[in-house]
C-alpha cells in the first residue's frame, strides 16, 4: 500500500526526468509508451488491492520530505517571479511576490512547532476512482501524443521542437495529480497544486509565440491566485485556529463547518480558479492554443479535476452553509452560461472547453450543496465527463491532422471520409448528453439531488438544470448531424490516423461504453462505500427500476444498428430534393448568366442570443456578485464566530 | 373517487407494469390515430368543410407503407426507425411505472434520432427543418423538467404510478406547470403558430422541412411514431389529475386539445424566435414561481 502510493507518484516523476535526457527518436516514443503502460498498470493494480478496504493512511513521518516540499515550494514561487519578470507579466510577479511570502511566513511560524507525523499520505474509494482517471486516461493520452507531436511538427514547422521538455511535463503532470489525490497533509497538497499550475503553464506556451505565451499567462495568473488562496488557507489553520493537526485534511473535515468553514471555503475558491469556473473560466478556453493532447490531459483527467476533486472533498463541510450555496451558485451559474455560448461557437475545440466548463460547473454546483445525493452525482459527473471528455479532444484531433481544421462546419458528412474515427465521436458526443450514457444519468442525479437543495432555492437550481440541459442538447446534436450530413458519399480513407491514435481512441470509445454499462458496481462498489464514510446514512440513490429502465435503453441502442442490414436492401436512391435540379452531386445549381451558384449549408450558431463576449461578460459579471457576497460571508463568520 | 388502496396495492404488483407497457404499445396507436381523425374532421368543421372519414389517419399510413421504398440514403431509415423505437420505448416507460426523469430523457434521445435521420440526407430543405425542430426541442425541453420536478414535489414521486395515486390532485397545487405544458403542448403537437420545423398545413415555405426528404414508409414510421407521442403527450397531462379525479382529468385535456386545434386554425406560423423566447419566458415565469411557492407549501 505505502509503495504502491509512493510508487505512483515516484515513477512518473522518475519517467519525467528520463524523458529531459532521452533524444527525440523511436527509442524515446518506446520509453514513453512503456512509462504509459507502467502508470496505468500500476493504477490498476493499487485499486484492484485496495478495492472494498475502506480508508487507509500512510505516514511517511520524516523531516527531510517537509524540507523538500518547503524547498520546492520555494523554488515554484521563484519561477513564477523570474519568468513573469522576464516576460514583463508584472500581476503575475506580484501574485508570485505574495505565495512566496505566504510560504515564508508559513515556515517560520511553522518551525517552532512539531508537526504530528500521522497519515501525510491516504487512499480511500474517491482516491481510487481519481487513482483510475489520473492512470487510464492520463497514459493513454500520453500514447497518443506519441503519434500526435510527431504530425505536429510535420504540420508546423515553425514551431521549434520542444518535445523533450513535453513529455518531461506530461509525465511530471501525472506525478503531481496523484500527489493531489494522495495527499492527506495540506502542505503536501499545496505543493502538489503548485506543481499542476506550473505544468499548465509550461504546456499551455509550448509553441512559444506570442498568442500561447499571452494564454499561458492568463492561467498561471488565475491559478496563482488560487494557490494563495489555498496557502492563505493554511496560514489560517497555522496562525488562526492553532492546532498544526488541521493541517491534516481528514482531521479538518472530521472537524465540522464551525471550525473548517473558513478554510473549506479559500480551499473552494482555489479550487473554483483551477476547474476554470467564472469568472476565471478564460483561461481553460485560452489553454486550447496547446497541442491537442495537452487539452485532452487539461481538461479531462488532471488540471481542472484537480479543481473538482478538492470542492468535492470539502463538499461536507458546505452542507447547510450559505458559503457552500455560494461556492454552488458559481458552478450552477457557470454551467448554464457556458452551455450557452457552446452554442455560438463553431470551433471544436472552442465548443469542448467550454462543455468542460459547463460540465465542472455542474459539479461544483452539486458539491456545494454537500448533500450525499449531491456527491453522488459528483463524483459520477467527473467520471463520465473525463472519459467521453478526453475520448472527444483526441478524435478531434486526429480529424484535424487529416483536414488541418478544428472547426465543425468543416466536418461535413466526416462520417463517409473518415467512418471509424466519425463514429467514435458520435459515441463520445452521446456520452455527453444523451441517454443512457453515463453524463446523463449524472444529470439525473444532480436534479434529484437539488430538488432538496438549501430550500428553497432549490427552485433556482432546478431552473439552472433545466435551461442548461435543453442549451446542451441544442450544440451536441448539432454537432453529431454535421457529422452524418452526406451530401454525396466519398470513398473512406485508408489510414484515418496514427496506429497509437487510433489505439487510444479505440480505448477511450471502450472505456466510455463500459462505464455506462457497468455504472450501478461504480455505484454500489465505491461511491456508495466513500459516502458512508463520511459518516452519514446514505438514502437509496438508485432503484433497481431505474437500473431496469436503463438497462433497456442501452440493449436497444446495441441492437439498433442491425436495422441496418434490413434497411439497406430494395431501397430507390434519389437525389435531395433541390426545387428543381442540380448541376452537380454537391448540390451547386445554374444561376441566371450561366453562372454555377454554390450550395452550402451552415449550422445555427444564433449569435444574437449565445454571443461569447455578450454571455462571459454577463457569467463574469455575476459569478464576481456571488463571490463578493461570499467574501462577505467568511468575513462575517471570522468576526463573530457563528457559520452561515 | 377511485379507492387509492387498492389502486396503490395494483400498481405496486410488477404485473401492472408489464400490462401497462402492453396496453400503450398496443392501444396507443389506435386511439392517437383515432384522436388525430377526430381533429382532422373538426379542422375541417372549423374551416368550413366536410373533412375525411375519421380512420383516414390509419388508411394514410397504410398508404404510405404500399409506395416505392425510396430514399436518399439508406442511413436516414435507420435514424427514423430509432426515432418511432425511442418514442415507443418512453411511452411503454411512462406506462409501466419508471422514473419520470429518465422517460423525459429517453423521449429527448428519440427526438434526437428523428433531427439526426433528416441531417443524414444532406439536404438544405432538411438542414434547416432539422436546426428548427432542435430550436422547438430546445424551447420545450426546460418546461418538461420542471414539470416532472413539480410532479415529484407535490407527490413524493418521480415513478408514474406513485404520481397517479396521489391522493390529491397535482393539478391543485401546481396549475402553474399545467399551463405551462399547456402552452409548450403546441410546439410538440407541432401545430401552429409554433409549427416551425414541419407543419401538415398547406403553407409551406420550407417546403416539408424536417420531413423533406422522407417518403413511403419512412415517412410512415414517423407517422405513427406521431400517434404514439400524441397518446404519450396526454398521457403526461393526465399525471397532472391521477387517479383522485380521473374524469375531470379526461375532461380538461380533451379540452385542451380542443384549444390546440381551435389555435392551430385561427393562427398563422410564429418566427422561431418568438417560439423560442416565449416558451423559455413562460417556463422562467411560472415554473419558477410555481416550483418557489411549492417550497413553501410542502
Amino acid at each position: 500500500m505505502l509503495d504502491m502510493l509512493c510508487f505512483l507518484i515516484l515513477f512518473p516523476l522518475i519517467a519525467a526526468l528520463l524523458m529531459l535526457i532521452l533524444p527525440n527518436g523511436n527509442a524515446r516514443d518506446i520509453i514513453v509508451k512503456i512509462a504509459a503502460l507502467i502508470t496505468a498498470a500500476g493504477s490498476v493494480y493499487l485499486f484492484i488491492e485496495t478495492f472494498g478496504k475502506g480508508i487507509r493512511y500512510v505516514s511517511i513521518g520524516n523531516g527531510t520530505v517537509d524540507l523538500i516540499v518547503f524547498v520546492a515550494e520555494l523554488v515554484i514561487a521563484l519561477f513564477i517571479i523570474a519568468i513573469s519578470l522576464k516576460f514583463r507579466k508584472y500581476i503575475v510577479t506580484a501574485l508570485g511576490a505574495i505565495q512566496l511570502a505566504f510560504v515564508l511566513y508559513l515556515e517560520y511560524l511553522m518551525h517552532s512547532g512539531v508537526l504530528p507525523a500521522a497519515g501525510e499520505l491516504f487512499a480511500d474509494e474517491f482516491s481510487m476512482i481519481m487513482t483510475l482517471i489520473i492512470g487510464l486516461i492520463g497514459g493513454i493520452i500520453c500514447v497518443y501524443s506519441v503519434g500526435y507531436m510527431r504530425g505536429y511538427h510535420e504540420m508546423h514547422k515553425d514551431v521549434k521542437d520542444h518535445r523533450k521538455l513535453f513529455f518531461f511535463l506530461i509525465f511530471l503532470f501525472l506525478s503531481a495529480m496523484y500527489g493531489v489525490v494522495y495527499s492527506n497533509n495540506l502542505v503536501w497538497l499545496l505543493m502538489f497544486w503548485e506543481i499542476t499550475s506550473l505544468c499548465s503553464f509550461l504546456l499551455i506556451g509550448y509553441a512559444r509565440d506570442e498568442l500561447s505565451w499571452n494564454n499561458a499567462f492568463r492561467a498561471l495568473m488565475f491559478n496563482v491566485l488560487g494557490g494563495i488562496a489555498f496557502s492563505a488557507a493554511i496560514l489560517y489553520i497555522v496562525a488562526v485556529i492553532g492546532d498544526f493537526g488541521y493541517l491534516f485534511m481528514d482531521k479538518l473535515l472530521a472537524s465540522g463547518s464551525a471550525v473548517a468553514i473558513i478554510p473549506a471555503a479559500l480551499i473552494g475558491f482555489a479550487g473554483l480558479t483551477k476547474s476554470a469556473q467564472y469568472p476565471f473560466s478564460s483561461w481553460l478556453v485560452g489553454a486550447m492554443v496547446a497541442p491537442t493532447p495537452v487539452s485532452a490531459l487539461l481538461h479531462s483527467s488532471t488540471m481542472v479535476k484537480a479543481g473538482v476533486y478538492i470542492i468535492v472533498r470539502f463538499a461536507p463541510i458546505y452542507e447547510m452553509t450559505y458559503t457552500g450555496m455560494a461556492l454552488s451558485l458559481v458552478g450552477g451559474i457557470t454551467f448554464l452560461i457556458a452551455s450557452a455560448v457552446a452554442i455560438g461557437q463553431s470551433n471544436a475545440k472552442k465548443v469542448l472547453a467550454y462543455s468542460t466548463i459547463a460540465n465542472l460547473g455542474l459539479v461544483v454546483a452539486c458539491a456545494g450543496i454537500g448533500t450525499e445525493a449531491a456527491i453522488w452525482a459528483a463524483i459520477l459527473l467527473i467520471i463520465f465527463h473525463a472519459v467521453a471528455k478526453s475520448l472527444l479532444f483526441l478524435s478531434v484531433g486526429s480529424v484535424e491532422h487529416q483536414k488541418h481544421s478544428r472547426d465543425i462546419e468543416d466536418m461535413t458528412g466526416l462520417i463517409s471520409e473518415m467512418p471509424k474515427v466519425s463514429v467514435m465521436m458520435l459515441i463520445g458526443i452521446a456520452g455527453m448528453f444523451l441517454a443512457p450514457f453515463g453524463m446523463l444519468i449524472s444529470k439525473w442525479a444532480a436534479i434529484v439531488a437539488f430538488i432538496d437543495a438549501m430550500k428553497p432555492f432549490g427552485a433556482v437550481y432546478i431552473m439552472i438544470i433545466a435551461f442548461g440541459s435543453a442549451l446542451t442538447v441544442f450544440f451536441w446534436t448539432k454537432w453529431m448531424g454535421k457529422l452524418i450530413e452526406v451530401r454525396h458519399p466519398k470513398t473512406p480513407l485508408a489510414r484515418e490516423a496514427t496506429p497509437q491514435e487510433m489505439f487510444s481512441l479505440y480505448f477511450l470509445t471502450t472505456l466510455t461504453v463500459l462505464a455506462t454499462i457497468f455504472f450501478p458496481l461504480i455505484s454500489y462498489d465505491l461511491i456508495i462505500p466513500y459516502l458512508e464514510s463520511l459518516g452519514s446514512a446514505v438514502p437509496v440513490l438508485l432503484s433497481s427500476g431505474d437500473i431496469i429502465t436503463m438497462f433497456i435503453m442501452t440493449v436497444t441502442i446495441v441492437l439498433l444498428p442491425l436495422s441496418m442490414a434490413y434497411f439497406s436492401n430494395g431501397r430507390t436512391i434519389k437525389g435531395q430534393y433541390m426545387s428543381g435540379r442540380p448541376v452537380d452531386a454537391e448540390l451547386n445549381f445554374s444561376g441566371s448568366l450561366g453562372r454555377t451558384m454554390k450550395t452550402d449549408i451552415s449550422n445555427y450558431y444564433i449569435e444574437e442570443y449565445f454571443g461569447e463576449e455578450k454571455n462571459c461578460r454577463y457569467g463574469i459579471v455575476i459569478s464576481v456578485l456571488i463571490l463578493a457576497v461570499l467574501a462577505a460571508i467568511l468575513v462575517y463568520t471570522f468576526t463573530s464566530g457563528a457559520v452561515l | 373517487m377511485i379507492d387509492t388502496a387498492t389502486a396503490s396495492a395494483f400498481f405496486t404488483s410488477g404485473i401492472s407494469q408489464v400490462i401497462g407497457a402492453l396496453l400503450f404499445i398496443l392501444l396507443a396507436p389506435l386511439v392517437g390515430g383515432i384522436i388525430t381523425g377526430l381533429d382532422r374532421k373538426i379542422t375541417a368543421r372549423m374551416q368550413g368543410r366536410v373533412g375525411p372519414p375519421v380512420l383516414q389517419p390509419f388508411y394514410d399510413i397504410k398508404k404510405l407503407f404500399e409506395k416505392e421504398k425510396m430514399v436518399v440514403t439508406t442511413a436516414e431509415n435507420f435514424w427514423v426507425f430509432a426515432y418511432l423505437v425511442f418514442i415507443v420505448i418512453s411511452g411503454m416507460l411512462l406506462f409501466a411505472n419508471s422514473d419520470l426523469l429518465l422517460v423525459i430523457f429517453a423521449l429527448t434521445l428519440a427526438h434526437v434520432f428523428l433531427i439526426l435521420g433528416a441531417y443524414s440526407t444532406g439536404s438544405p430543405y432538411a438542414h434547416v427543418g432539422a436546426e428548427r425542430e432542435l430550436i422547438a426541442l430546445m424551447s420545450v425541453e426546460p418546461m418538461i423538467i420542471v414539470a416532472a420536478v413539480g410532479l415529484y414535489m407535490v407527490t413524493g414521486s418521480f415513478e408514474t404510478y406513485g404520481i397517479i395515486v396521489s391522493s390529491t390532485a397535482p393539478i391543485l397545487l401546481i396549475p402553474c406547470l399545467f399551463i405551462g405544458m399547456v402552452y409548450i403542448l403546441t410546439v410538440k403537437l407541432g401545430k401552429s403558430p409554433f409549427d416551425i420545423a414541419t407543419s401538415h398545413h398547406a403553407h409551406q415555405e420550407l417546403v416539408k422541412g424536417l420531413t423533406t426528404e422522407f417518403s413511403g414508409s419512412t415517412l410512415g414510421m414517423i407517422e405513427i411514431a406521431h400517434l404514439y407521442e400524441l397518446v404519450f403527450l396526454l398521457g403526461f397531462l393526465f399525471l397532472f389529475f391521477g387517479l383522485a379525479a380521473p374524469l375531470i382529468g379526461i375532461v380538461v385535456i380533451a379540452a385542451v386539445y380542443l384549444l390546440e386545434i381551435f389555435i392551430d386554425n385561427a393562427a398563422s406560423r410564429a418566427k422561431w424566435q418568438f417560439v423560442f423566447k416565449g416558451c423559455w419566458a413562460i417556463t422562467l415565469v411560472l415554473g419558477f414561481l410555481n416550483l418557489f411557492a411549492l417550497y413553501f407549501v410542502r
